[in-house]
């Protein structure tokens, strides 16, 4: 193999890792590239094939770091599970003039709620989702399912064997969400759904009772109360 | 009513994607009326004049809409009898006809909360590239580009338009007839060169109901095509209608291959 003089630091292979992939890259993938080029190539480069994750973490962190100080327009975001490198978004309009992509195609409200339905309650049947929002979404889900925002996970037991919805690894990237637990109020909206597939959200059910009996006592308060929901 | 439109005119064929939820949420928040407290009687009466207007426009109503007009129905004639003789309801014991469609909506409320989340993240992430340029290719699809107005706001903007116009006298006969595709031309000439223009200084001056409507629906046939955008810059502000700098008149046949 080419001799090289001098070994580069980690969070340098690192950087380079993030520049040359498509998509987030994970700490766990790293590794996995980093043993398998001290396998490959053998000599120095066995040096990094034993790194752990955490190293790894620490070394995308100081590198985070580092370019975020050095103003190279460049940043490290956290990504659907993994590392992204991308622009810096106040240079979002210039990057996107020379890419040509200054249409302001988003997705409608419609599509939007459906998308949020889909995953704060994954696995979620069509018909689930109708429910909750009141109107037909078939042509909706279908358009989501084309532009790879959701997909279909499984199928379910119940007669007819009707699909599973659940949302992508692209619908993290499409949103630059890390996880899909960085979506607010994951954790109440998700446990309206467990108890089995009816349609009785018992934690819901208590707390509107327990507003019922708010408002019979206490007629007046009602101004700040309202205000929390909207 | 019904006969508006004259007969041979090309129908717009506008789905809408909104829901019979979302008329209801649409009104309490015009109304400002607290969700858990529905003054049923009114909200009933308008949400069946916003069906009306639907059907003037032939916007396919979905049955969700029917469901929930009888629903809401239900429900007022429910709360009209005094307790004792209400009777059992199916499967709850709640003493409120309104909890079960209370908590319907306050639910759905929550996820439409959830989409706004999402839409602000989308915007943020317009301006965010990673080394392929490559974003989620939305394309001009029939359920993008109406972001910025719901459906609800332009038909409220065109039940304006209606009050303002002047009552028809019966005794005239109407010898001039509008039609969408003239007021399609009409639409883009008045808006070239990115002019802005506002819908309700677009229907000032019209007269007859008949010219007001194939303009709306004009609007709603170009905002589909992805030729106008409405947008709003407050709640119930005037919505505003531009033209979509270098937006292509799309061919249409490219819609129906898509489905």
């Amino acid at each position: 193999m080419s001799s090289i003089e001098v070994l580069p630091e980690l969070k340098q292979i690192i950087g380079s890792l993030l520049f040359a992939a498509k998509k987030p890259l994970t700490a766990k993938e790293i590794r996995k590239v980093l043993t398998d080029a001290g396998a490959g190539y053998g000599g120095p480069y066995v040096q990094f094939a034993e790194i752990k994750e955490d190293e790894i973490i620490a070394a995308v962190a100081e590198l985070t770091e580092e370019l975020a100080r050095s103003s190279t327009g460049l940043c490290i975001a956290e990504v659907a599970h993994g590392y992204r490198l991308q622009n810096e978004i106040n240079c979002g309009p210039w990057v996107r003039t020379l890419l040509d992509k200054d249409h302001n195609a988003r997705l409608s409200k419609p599509a939007l709620e459906t998308l949020a339905i889909v995953a704060y309650r994954q696995p979620i049947l069509r018909s689930e989702i109708e429910s909750v929002r009141g109107v037909a979404v078939d042509q909706v889900l279908r358009n989501l399912v084309e532009m790879q925002l959701v997909k279909v996970v499984a199928r379910s037991d119940l007669p007819g064997r009707p699909w599973l919805f659940g949302t992508t690894q692209r619908f993290l990237e499409h949103f630059g969400l890390r996880a899909l637990d960085e979506m607010p109020g994951m954790e109440e909206l998700k446990r309206m759904e467990k108890p089995e597939r009816t349609k009785t959200f018992p934690a819901m059910e208590k707390e509107l009772e327990l507003r019922a009996q708010e408002a019979l006592t206490e007629d007046d308060d009602e101004s700040g109360e309202t205000e929390e929901t909207d | 009513m019904a006969d508006l439109l004259p007969n041979e005119e090309y129908k717009v064929n506008l789905e809408v994607f909104e829901g019979p939820l979302d008329l209801l949420l649409y009104l309490i928040k015009k109304d400002e009326v607290d969700i858990y407290d529905i003054p049923i009687g009114r909200i009933t009466t308008q949400y069946m004049e916003y069906l009306d207007l639907m059907k003037i426009l032939n916007l396919e109503i979905a049955g969700d809409f029917i469901v929930m007009a009888a629903t809401l129905m239900v429900i007022k004639s429910r709360l009209l009898l005094p307790d004792e003789v209400r009777g059992p309801v199916e499967e709850d014991d709640e003493d409120d006809p309104r909890w079960d469609l209370v908590r319907q909506l306050v639910e759905y409320k929550k996820f439409k909360d959830a989409a706004g989340f999402l839409g602000q993240l989308e915007e943020i992430q317009e301006n965010v590239f990673s080394r392929e340029g490559e974003h989620v290719e939305l394309g001009m699809r029939p359920d993008v580009g109406m972001s910025d107005v719901s459906i609800f706001d332009l038909i409220s903007a065109l039940n304006q338009a209606l009050d303002r116009a002047p009552k028809e006298e019966l005794n005239e006969i109407f010898a001039e007839q509008f039609t969408v595709s003239e007021k399609v031309d009409y639409l883009l000439e008045s808006t070239k060169n990115g002019k802005p223009l506002t819908l309700g200084r677009l229907f000032r001056g019209m007269r007859s109901r008949q010219e007001i409507v194939c303009t709306f629906l004009a609007v709603l046939e170009l905002m589909k095509l992805n030729r106008l955008i409405a947008r709003q810059d407050n709640h119930f502000d005037e919505i505003v209608i531009e033209q979509i700098e270098g937006g292509e008149p799309e061919p249409v046949l490219q819609k129906d291959e898509q489905l």
